[in-house]
């Protein structure tokens, strides 16, 4: 279970160059950067709520980089900064949906390649099924990549999206997260089995686990899973095998479902600190790479604070114009009289 | 060349501009002619490929369209509703059945948390130009689950809109023109009335947005949608007999309501009862009373009536005349009407 295809595999098995390495760890380290600076921010007042993904860095930034904007759609839950970070997405609208600016987010999801943030467990995995499929429709060889998590794993449309991928062969990366925990029941208690990936063989496609800590790996699985999918094979699952470091949310209390020392035990070795001691240790990178990759880190955070902090809220009338693409008289009727009475018209 | 003149044409070069159809030949000719004109149009969901669906509406697509166009899925309703999603951000047109009323619920995260919001999410970068399909309303002694009228469910989402046509000949231009819309419609359709065939001008759908008067009267109006508005016009003619002019009101699209008809047509009545087969409680009847009562409480000789299914869930095929508003219950509830005094 724990190998693709082996042909597929071949095909596009070139290994990371040394620069693609580096790159790696400096979406790492804005991810990670961002990630705690979040937090930060919630405690200050600056945002009224985040959900990080702290300790998920390889796992996100691995998987998204498989990813071609020109060609493939990602469809995240709402812990994937990561992904949409490697994405090249606008952060700024990308974190404004923590700023409770706009459900979703305010980055354009068709020009970023990433569907809106998704609050709804296990909600878009069949969006990525119909959106792949339309690929096939269309001769296009695009791929989805669907993100959910093990407690979404749970969610019956996880199996309705499996099937119906696997029966029409729809090119989809059914990327899990396996951080763990589903806010506080742990996946012993989530995931019959101990892996989603072994359900894969329910469906007749392949499905791979991997140490979702160690960003290389989580690459090599994802491309390799891209490259199945675009040959026509159909689906794939990888189940990247990680641990959520932080709470559920910024409003959670870890320490009433697990101790720090069973954190520090359970967690295993930091990502980055893998990478790092990786790069080192081939001579990809020197320390005065990391100091710069650090600081280049914070600098972007500041920038992204800079502008969700500018980021006032939307003007009412949004609430109205966006329902439909052709409105209402009733809806029309309402939002004259919101203005009326709100703005005193 | 304007649409509807290209629809002319195409009924001169068939010879014909009013055909004798049934609703499930118009359905199925409306389907075949989107198909056609319209390549990002796809039609998907249970038996709906080489079967044509259970009811027959998409027969013959696949083999006209091809198996890219129509095609069969699993049997599963939030699967055909989630894929219609994906679908519509790719840029399709999507055509979706659900093959029964009761089974849009295992579908309703689907259509509820994304369907209807995914254009407000995306701030209108991803409309869902979706038209559901749904068979409704009971009437044809089905099992459980086959006989629901979910119209106050789906008009109480926002970002969904609700048509259904009561007769053939607004069963194909309404789904041609839902099918072409760039919101998600659900559609309706009054499986009872299938089978009933009706002329179909099939180049002029007349107006195709808000109610329609279907029987003009002046001493009260019936508002009815789906399979009620037949029976609404036998209950006018029944009435017609004791002197009693009812006017049939044909709300059509269950949201938007289309107010201003009502306010027109109870504003000369001054009378009015509701009729529909879901439930009395929290049913659209109430939403119809409230939209009268306001644009017409000084000209009401009565409250208005609702005449309608119980707060039950919805009987076995035995007791499915004594749940569905028949003939004797609306002509009572028009009596009561009439009889009312100012206390």
């Amino acid at each position: 279970m724990d190998s693709l295809l082996p042909a597929v595999a071949a095909a596009d098995a070139a290994p990371l160059a040394p620069g693609q390495l580096r790159e790696l760890y400096s979406l790492m380290a804005a991810v990670r950067y961002l990630d705690t600076a979040a937090v930060a921010w919630q405690r200050q007042g600056i945002i009224p709520g985040y959900a990080p993904e702290l300790g998920q860095e390889a796992a996100q930034v691995g998987s998204a980089y498989a990813l071609d904007t020109a060609r493939d759609f990602a469809f995240p839950t709402y812990r994937e900064m990561g992904v949409a970070r490697t994405m090249g997405v606008d952060m700024v609208a990308y974190m404004s949906t923590h700023k409770a600016t706009w459900h979703g987010g305010m980055y354009d999801p068709l020009a970023s390649r990433l569907a809106p943030i998704q609050a709804v467990v296990a909600g878009s995995v069949l969006h990525a099924v119909g959106w792949a499929h339309g690929q096939t429709l269309e001769g296009n060889d695009g791929v989805a990549l669907a993100y959910f998590g093990d407690g979404a794993s749970s969610q019956g449309d996880v199996h309705e999206a499996m099937n119906f991928a696997a029966v029409m062969k729809a090119p989809v990366v059914f990327f899990i997260q396996n951080n763990g925990w589903a806010i506080s029941v742990p996946t012993e208690r989530q995931v019959a089995g101990g892996s989603v990936a072994a359900r894969a063989a329910g469906y007749g496609i392949p499905g791979i686990q991997v140490d979702g800590n160690d960003v290389i790996a989580v690459h090599e699985a994802t491309r390799n899973a891209f490259a199945h999918c675009r040959a026509g094979n159909g689906p794939v699952v990888v189940e990247a095998m990680t641990y959520r470091r932080g709470p559920h949310s910024t409003a959670d209390d870890p320490g009433r479902y697990r101790s720090l020392d069973d954190e520090r035990i359970d967690a295993g070795e930091d990502p980055l600190e893998r990478l790092r001691k990786r790069l080192l240790a081939e001579g990809a990178a020197d320390e005065a790479f990391f100091t710069a990759a650090n600081q280049a880190a914070r600098a972007e955070e500041e920038a992204i604070r800079t502008g969700i902090e500018a980021l006032g809220p939307r003007p009412g009338n949004e609430m109205f114009d966006f329902v439909f693409q052709e409105t209402t008289p009733a809806l029309e009727n309402q939002a004259t009289r919101w203005r009326e009475e709100s703005e005193h018209v | 060349m304007s649409e509807s003149t290209t629809a002319t044409l195409e009924a001169a070069a068939r010879n014909e501009q009013s055909v004798k159809l049934s609703m499930q030949q118009a359905l199925n000719r409306a389907l075949d002619e989107v198909l056609a004109a319209d390549p990002k149009t796809v039609v998907f969901g249970e038996d709906c490929g080489q079967l044509g669906g259970v009811f027959r509406i998409t027969d013959g697509l696949q083999a006209k369209h091809g198996e890219t166009r129509v095609f069969d899925t699993p049997l599963a309703e939030s699967g055909i509703l989630g894929m219609s999603v994906g679908l519509a951000m790719a840029g399709f047109h999507p055509i979706p059945e659900v093959q029964f009323d009761g089974f849009a619920y295992p579908a309703i995260n689907q259509i509820v948390c994304q369907i209807a919001r995914m254009n407000y999410r995306s701030r209108g970068k991803l409309p869902m130009p979706i038209t559901l399909r749904v068979p409704s309303f009971g009437g044809i002694r089905a099992p459980e689950h086959h006989g629901e009228s979910l119209e106050a469910l789906f008009a109480h989402v926002p970002g969904l809109k609700v048509v259904s046509p009561s007769d053939p000949h607004d069963a194909y231009h309404l789904l041609k023109y839902a099918a072409t819309r760039p919101d998600p419609v659900i559609f309706m359709e009054p499986k009872s009335r299938y089978w009933q065939k009706g002329d179909v001008d099939t180049a002029d759908g007349g107006t195709l947005t808000g109610a329609r008067i279907v029987r003009p009267g002046r001493h009260l109006t019936l508002v009815a949608w789906g399979a009620m508005v037949a029976r609404c016009l036998q209950v006018a003619e029944l009435a017609a007999e004791d002197g009693i002019d009812v006017e049939v009101l044909d709300l059509r699209w269950l949201k938007p309501i289309d107010a201003e008809a009502l306010a027109t047509s109870v504003g000369k009545t001054r009378r009015a009862v509701v009729v529909h087969e879901a439930p009395l409680t929290s049913g659209l009847g109430a939403e119809v009373a409230q939209l009268i009562t306001q644009n017409c409480f000084d000209t009401l000789k009565a409250p208005v009536e609702r005449v309608t299914g119980f707060d039950v869930p919805y009987p076995s095929g035995d007791l499915e005349d004594e749940y569905i508003p028949n003939i004797d219950r609306i002509l009572l509830g028009i009596q009561r009407v009439l009889e009312y005094r100012r206390g």
